[in-house]
């Protein structure tokens, strides 16, 4: 199956770039979308790539989430579409309560970009479907990257299955004040929806993809949805 | 014309990261009075004649505050 993967690009995206990179390297067809498009027939799977879209003004994603693309967006996502949002994608994707939570400034008021472990939870998310305890690294590159939800809602998410990644130790383990660098409630990296379809990150997998950039971690999460979308065209 | 102030802050539990960090640098200046410090927005908006406050709220759901993370308070002057 030739999966084509729609690369979203905002006023103040700019890893769009590294997105198509990482599909293509991996095989995989990867267009851009422009956010005044409305048009995403054609498309395996949307991504929302990180960046300062409308430069972070009012808050990060909540002027992108009104571009004319995100109604299609919303409209793909409906029909059971797989849409991943990578750090301000995520933004965005929690902006347009498309993902629950929100994303708070980091908790030392820093911009932190480093390498980060993560491991991987039970999920019902499609976009990965590695062990529970699988360890991951990718790095992070954010100024507000700090998950955090009303109490029902983070037992909701958690019974639901829509934790998808925490950050953590080196081994898996977690630290007893926490391992998020940004502060991130319960040390949540990226969650996903009831439908597990639309999953949203705040490190970046699609720099981790091509080993020339510094590791193959972030590969899985293109191949896995990759293999799910051939396993229902089957 | 009417002039409406709007105060956005962060809902009751959640982390104000901004307004800790001002807290404890108060406390670091010796202002150990200093219980606490919220840190929020405030915005002027600017409204013709025939807007209304239920517009104004309108605007502040959808986006001038996130209903996940924020409160807001109007209030309504003359312009």
């Amino acid at each position: 199956m030739a999966v084509r993967f729609g690369v979203v690009i905002f006023p103040g995206s700019n890893c769009e770039q590294d997105v198509v990179h990482a599909c293509h390297h991996l095989g995989f067809g990867a267009e851009y979308v422009w956010h005044g498009d409305t048009d995403l027939s054609g498309f395996d799977a949307v991504v929302l790539p990180g960046g300062f879209s409308y430069g972070d003004y009012i808050r990060c994603g909540a002027v992108a989430r009104f571009s004319p693309v995100m109604a299609e967006v919303v409209r793909f996502a409906e029909r059971g579409g797989p849409v991943l949002g990578i750090c301000n994608g995520f933004q965005i994707l929690a902006e347009a309560h498309l993902l629950p939570g929100a994303l708070l400034r980091n908790k030392g008021l820093k911009f932190i970009c480093k390498p980060v472990h993560l491991r991987a939870e039970t999920s019902v998310c499609r976009w990965l479907d590695l062990p529970a305890g699988t360890v991951l690294a990718a790095p992070i590159n954010h100024n507000e990257g700090n998950f955090i939800c009303d109490a029902e809602t983070l037992e909701r998410i958690k019974a639901s299955g829509q934790v998808v990644l925490r950050y953590c130790e080196p081994n898996g383990s977690r630290a007893p004040g926490g391992s998020a660098p940004n502060g991130a409630l319960d040390d949540i990296a990226g969650v996903c929806n009831e439908r597990g379809n639309v999953f949203g990150l705040m490190p970046h997998p699609e720099r981790v993809v091509d080993p020339a950039t510094g590791g193959t971690d972030g590969q899985a999460f293109f191949t896995t949805i990759v293999r799910r979308l051939a396993e229902v065209a089957g | 014309m009417a002039l409406y102030e709007i105060f956005v802050t962060y809902k009751k539990g959640i982390f104000d990261p901004p307004g800790a960090t001002a807290s404890r640098a108060l406390a670091n200046l010796g202002y150990d009075e200093v219980g606490g410090v919220k840190i929020g927005k405030y915005i002027q908006l600017e409204v013709a004649d025939g807007g209304s406050e239920a517009r104004v709220a309108e605007m502040c759901d959808k986006l001038l505050a996130n209903p996940v993370i924020e409160d807001y308070r109007i209030v309504a002057k003359e312009a």
